[in-house]
């Protein structure tokens, strides 16, 4: 969870406002809706401000001279203000739900959009959780300052000018006295602000590590059964859990003290405004009026100046955000087209490995490497190996999933890196060791790759993995599986993926033990239907099993990363002692006993 | 194209499982069709919490009782302390400036010193509430945590395989955190503001009945405001939470399948959908937003317009010479405070709501009874040998179908029997009723003679270890996860058990040998792998019942010769039902039992004995059928938690004679102001700020003592 924690927080102040600055397109577009809510935001709190000023009017006008008449007009320009202040209020808040909003979902788009298309390397060592607490908070983060923080830290320095030189001409000694309590006022809360947002984030770490403990024993709900663990489990999870209740406690008792600060501190200055400015008051420097407005004025700046701090912390969390998000949208995908690639309607099949290698990214030893192999179009080939052999891998560089790192993959004699990446994943049909399935109707999990299928061929895909099942769910095709959907046990999950590997019959099909969960009946049916699939594709097939192997007309033998041998089932079986340790475990072990 | 629909009210949230063909289809279109989400609470839980919820909340809190009047006081007091403010500076206007005039400060300097000591009680008194009320709420939330997962982990296996592992982990992860967020959101400081709200409403009140009245009509068209925006905020966040998800579902699933969208060539058509699902929580978000838009400036108004009204009328009452002018100032000054909690509520309102339904849920998991629960007196099984007895047991899903039909089954001690059959034959449902993650209906199964009912957990857990399909592997190392099966056991016998499944090998070939981290990358472990660590984990359990339940399906030919050749000197001292649909796992059994269409079961011995028995009883191959989960029923008792380690008593002292010194200042403040304040009245300030002084040095001076201790 805490893997790639390097957080930028303690970058120098400059660097902060550059990560911000580089949001720059995104906000582009809402650049009109910024402009009109901060300017809406200033003349609120401007008209706000004038209701003080209206209240001395009255006090000193009206009332000293004890003309009724005049009071009328200066409760309707207070009014009037007041109206003015809701309407602008309404404004900004209206815009806002308007810009900012589409601003995060815009981002949000970009960053799907970006992370899907990011190679599986990429991805193997982001753990998916991460991105996306990334992209909901973050995104958040960043919505909130741009839709609010700045937007005020604009507006606030404006009001502390303009209502501070208001205080100032009001009466200049006061003025300046509250003013110059202020900065530091200000100071204080912008370091309880960032000293409790650390607090905050340490908290969030901690609720991580909870919920990956409650992920756990709710996974592993069976087996902590099954061994009579719950005591075990229970006090792990209390022990975090109490931890994250002292963490959460520090924040309490950080907050109760800004609280404190927030809420003496304005009637302590209220206090000494009382005290110096009652005595101007007395010898008429001043109006009794004055008083009153400047102490209203004053109650204007308390809350620009207390959060000062909080925005300054805004601010600061935002730019971290912003960091993380470029960080991902900053890295390149690495399988790309070529420039000019070349364009692959149908391909006949023919597939070779050219003394192919692949290292893992930051590995220190090749999975595979020297693998020289050649299907033949319509040819199926086995590939057998044990646990770790590279099976898999081999299997994912076909349709670029992995780029080989030496050698070449060559099909119909080009370069797979050669030919468009859209037309050779359409040569390919997959069908990997786990099934996934997406929230979705079974029909969309079936046409994953051929959007607009024929209900022939979803037929003739369904018959080929013996996935009648399907008819008989609540709603047929359209029911929803899936983690939002109803639940299918493992073997019918595999029989799905095997129909969308096989729906509309590609000229290339790369199966990863297709068949491993499928129990023997069921798994004997499929076999007959994919033999007859088999016969008109190149085939690849990681087989685990002699029945899986029966599939293909060749096996080839994969031992620590390159082929061993390369022959028929019965040739190897008779001829290899490697291969028959790995398949003939049955006949082995019948004879043992 | 995804409208969020109020959905019905389930059925008090308690467990079930979809609500199959029958139910309500949500959505259509690419996303399919599914049954309704059970966990929406249904839409009118409103403002107040429903009986259960009450009730667990009560239970909560109760040992807390003591300190929560003491935080009552607390926030009374402070409320007292910040509200004087307004007051002063009335005062100050009205008395103090007139007598300085007459050239005497002491008024003054009075009002001065009981601005600045009321400030300071006000900080504090706010600090000490905040903390208090923050623990009692952290302690609370922590409980309620510990309750929670305990309860989950006590339920039956049927009730998680009804509830599925994914709503378990949003109870105890997102409805915990947004009790949690409730709590941050500051309900605390909401309570205050609520509370200041009231009390401001009587100091108006009681500084001038007229002006009071004028401000009280703003009331009515207030608490219409409150009550259009609570009602349409309702739904606008429940889309929220609804689109939110969606997205969030998708995001998960795509870099968790990125594998098959690449492959497929997916990118393009999710792009599209996600726009759809990013719209629409664009949508929804705008829809809360609006609302807010809405009613904050419109509150805003309402203040503004009383203001202006009061300040128009209030200056003709101060002209009448009714009111003085110090009176119109505080009066304004405390409009202000009136107005801006109200505003906060729309804040607010979201967290509140998702708490309340959070509470919800929770309570109603906490409302399930296990429906596998350990026996009050359980009977001792000291040395089991391991024969395994299956009398007369039937067993059927909730639906209705039957699986067990009235199974009759023994096992010597020492015997390994193989079980086979077809998927759905009831293998499996006979290692779950071995193991006693489910009761039988009828018949009883029974370890040494003593029905599984009997025993207590940790002696059955002894006895009989069952290892499925699924290897779950703990974050930790290799050894850690071998070490689950006997928490105790030295290094030594956790590698002696590995070397005995045959696991040696493969795990000293990791980069750390058994102190990898298995969720490291890197160390990502095949299928296989994790299976034989599964292996090593039971044999380090050492049980006299083993029970495999397709246990060998995803080792690989070697792996899975390698583990048979460890069996046959594993399970040579123990009792082992092995069930498998593969006959070469069978291979080690002294005996073999086909299980066929839950009909009949044959049985073949070493000796040559056979025997083959009719049943009633269908079977089809159908989706996961979800077995008989515990139903609803009274609520559990739970231990009381132990009350917080608090010096109360002295708190509460403190906080009373606080309380009452800021309300003594308050009445002594307003004689002053009255009519009659001569200088009798002034020696009733003077005690009451030494009584300030005093109560504030007894609080730093406790806040010090406390510290030390």
């Amino acid at each position: 969870m805490n893997s790639a924690d390097s957080s930028p927080a303690g970058l120098a102040p400059a660097h902060r406002a550059l990560s911000l600055w580089r949001l720059r397109p995104f906000v582009q577009p809402y650049l009109g809706h910024l402009t009109l809510m901060t300017t809406a935001a200033l003349l609120a709190t401007l008209a706000g401000a004038v209701l003080p000023l209206v209240t001395r009017q009255v006090i000193d006008g009206p009332i000293r001279h004890h003309d009724r008449g005049a009071v009328i007009p200066l409760g309707l320009l207070a009014l009037g203000f007041g109206l003015v202040e809701a309407v602008l209020v309404f404004l900004r808040r209206w815009t806002m739900s308007a810009s900012a909003l589409r601003l995060e979902s815009d981002l949000r788009q970009a960053l799907y959009r970006h992370l899907q298309r990011m190679p599986i390397s990429f991805h193997d060592h982001w753990q998916s959780g991460q991105v996306v607490a990334r992209t909901i908070s973050d995104l958040s983060q960043i919505r909130r300052f741009i839709g609010f923080g700045l937007i005020f830290m604009v507006v606030n320095s404006a009001t502390f000018v303009i209502v501070g030189t208001m205080l100032i001409i009001t009466d200049p000694p006061l003025g300046l006295l509250v003013l110059a309590c202020s900065a530091p006022l200000a100071w204080i809360m912008y370091r309880f602000e960032t000293g409790y947002r650390s607090r905050s984030r340490r908290v969030q770490e901690k609720q991580g590590d909870l919920a990956t403990l409650v992920e756990e024993s709710s996974g592993g709900m069976r087996t902590i059964k099954a061994f009579g663990r719950r005591d075990l489990v229970q006090d792990r999870f209390h022990d975090q859990a109490t931890r994250l209740r002292d963490l959460e406690l520090g924040k309490v008792r950080l907050l109760a003290m800004i609280w404190a600060i927030v809420e003496s501190q304005p009637q302590l200055l209220l206090a000494a405004i009382m005290l110096a400015g009652s005595y101007p008051v007395v010898h008429g420097t001043i109006t009794l009026g004055t008083l009153v407005a400047f102490v209203a004025l004053f109650l204007l700046l308390v809350w620009p100046i207390e959060s000062m701090g909080w925005l300054l912390a805004t601010a600061q969390e935002a730019s971290t955000a912003t960091d993380r998000v470029f960080e991902v949208l900053d890295a390149e995908p690495a399988i790309v087209d070529r420039p000019h690639p070349m364009p692959l309607v149908r391909s006949t099949g023919l597939l070779r490995f050219h003394n192919v290698g692949f290292t893992y990214p930051g590995a220190a030893r090749p999975v595979l490497h020297g693998i020289n192999l050649t299907i033949e179009p319509g040819e199926t080939l086995a590939l057998v190996g044990s646990t770790g052999a590279g099976k898999t891998s081999l299997a994912m560089l076909v349709p670029r999933l992995y780029d080989v790192t030496s050698g070449r993959i060559t099909l119909d004699r080009h370069d797979i890196r050669d030919i468009r990446l859209t037309d050779l994943r359409r040569q390919v049909g997959m069908a990997f060791e786990e099934p996934t399935l997406f929230s979705a109707s079974v029909r969309e999990n079936l046409t994953f790759g051929l959007a607009g299928a024929t209900d022939d061929q979803v037929a003739e895909a369904l018959e080929v993995a013996q996935a009648g099942f399907v008819h008989e769910l609540p709603w047929g095709l359209a029911t929803r599986v899936g983690e939002q959907g109803l639940t299918l046990s493992g073997g019918q999950r595999q029989r799905l993926a095997l129909a969308r590997a096989v729906l509309g019959r590609p000229p290339l099909v790369v199966l990863d033990d297709p068949l491993s969960a499928l129990d023997v009946h069921t798994e004997a049916r499929v076999e007959r239907a994919l033999r007859a699939v088999l016969a008109g594709t190149t085939g690849l097939v990681v087989a685990h099993r002699a029945s899986t192997v029966l599939l293909a007309d060749r096996v080839a033998l994969l031992v620590d990363g390159t082929i061993a041998a390369v022959g028929s089932h019965h040739d190897l079986l008779a001829g290899d002692p490697v291969y028959r340790n790995l398949l003939s475990a049955e006949a082995e072990l019948g004879a043992a006993s | 194209m995804t409208t969020p629909r109020p959905s019905a009210p389930a059925p008090a949230g308690t467990s079930a499982g979809p609500s199959g063909p029958g139910g309500t289809p949500v959505t259509a279109g690419w996303r399919g069709v599914a049954a309704e989400q059970l966990d929406d609470v249904p839409g009118r839980v409103g403002l107040l919490l429903r009986a259960r919820s009450r009730a667990l909340l009560r239970q909560l809190l109760r040992p807390y009782r003591r300190q929560l009047w003491l935080a009552v006081v607390l926030v009374l007091a402070q409320n007292v302390t910040s509200l004087a403010g307004p007051l002063l500076v009335g005062v100050g206007i009205d008395r103090a400036v007139p007598a300085l005039v007459r050239h005497d400060a002491v008024p003054l300097l009075l009002v001065v010193a009981a601005m600045a000591v009321s400030a300071l009680l006000d900080g504090v008194l706010r600090q000490q509430f905040l903390v208090r009320v923050g623990t009692i709420g952290q302690d609370v939330l922590l409980e309620l945590r510990r309750r929670m997962f305990a309860h989950f982990q006590r339920l039956s296996l049927a009730f998680h395989e009804t509830y599925t592992s994914g709503r378990v982990i949003s109870r105890l992860t997102s409805d915990l955190d947004s009790l949690h967020e409730l709590l941050e959101a500051g309900l605390d400081g909401l309570i205050t503001a609520l509370l200041s709200v009231v009390t401001i409403g009587a100091i108006l009140l009681w500084l001038d009945l007229p002006l009071a009245a004028v401000t009280l009509l703003s009331l009515p068209p207030l608490l219409w405001l409150s009550r259009w925006f609570r009602r349409e905020s309702t739904s606008a966040y429940r889309w929220t939470r609804e689109a939110v998800a969606l997205v969030i579902v998708q995001l998960v699933e795509t870099l968790g399948g990125l594998r098959a969208v690449q492959a497929f060539r997916r990118e393009q058509r999710n792009d599209e959908l996600f726009a759809e699902l990013n719209t629409n929580y664009r949508r929804a978000n705008e829809r809360a937003w609006r609302l807010i838009a809405l009613f904050v400036p419109a509150v805003k108004l309402l203040g503004n317009l009383t203001t202006a009204v009061v300040l128009v009328y209030g200056a003709y009452r101060v002209m009448d010479g009714a009111i003085p002018l110090g009176v119109l100032a505080a009066f304004l000054l405390y409009l202000r405070r009136f107005f801006e909690p109200l505003q906060d509520l729309s804040m607010f309102y979201n967290s509140y709501q998702s708490a309340t339904a959070a509470l919800e849920k929770l309570s109603g998991v906490l409302q399930e009874v296990p429906a596998v629960p350990e026996p009050v007196t359980a009977t001792p099984l000291r040395e089991p040998c391991g024969a395994v007895q299956l009398s007369n047991v039937s067993f059927c899903y909730r639906d209705g179908t039957v699986v067990l039909p009235g199974l009759d089954l023994t096992v010597p001690a020492g015997q390994t029997l193989a079980l086979v059959g077809a998927t759905g034959a009831g293998k499996s449902t006979v290692a779950r009723l071995l193991a006693r993650f489910y009761d039988p209906q009828h018949g009883s199964v029974r370890i040494d003679g003593v029905d599984l009912r009997e025993l207590s957990d940790a002696d059955l857990r002894r006895a009989v270890v069952v290892v499925t399909q699924e290897n779950f592997l703990f974050a930790g190392t290799i050894a850690d996860n071998i070490g689950f099966g006997r928490p105790d056991a030295p290094r030594a016998a956790i590698e002696r058990a590995a070397r005995a499944i045959g696991a040696d090998e493969f795990i000293r070939a990791l980069p750390d040998g058994y102190d990898t981290d298995v969720r490291r990358r890197g160390a990502r472990l095949s299928a296989g792998q994790r299976q034989l660590v599964a292996f090593a984990r039971a044999f380090l359990a050492d049980p006299a019942v083993l029970i495999l339940d397709e246990a060998t399906s995803s080792l690989d030919v070697p792996s899975e010769r390698l583990v048979q050749r460890a069996l046959r000197t594993v399970l040579a001292s123990r009792t082992a039902v092995i069930i498998a649909h593969r006959l070469s796992t069978v291979e080690i059994a002294d005996r073999v039992l086909v299980l066929e269409d839950g009909r009949r079961y044959c049985s073949a011995g070493p000796g040559g004995s056979r025997s083959c028995t009719r049943h009633g009883g269908t079977h089809s191959d159908r989706p996961v059928r979800r077995p008989a989960g515990s139903l609803a029923g009274v609520p559990r008792r739970h231990p009381t938690p132990e009350p917080l380690q608090v010096n109360a008593v002295r708190v509460v002292l403190i906080g009373t004679v606080a309380w009452f010194l800021a309300f003594g200042v308050l009445v002594a403040l307003l004689l002053v102001r009255g009519p009659a304040a001569e200088a009798g009245h002034r020696s009733w300030l003077w005690t009451s700020l030494a009584g300030w002084t005093l109560g504030l040095l007894g609080i730093f001076m406790a806040a010090r003592a406390r510290h030390r201790g």
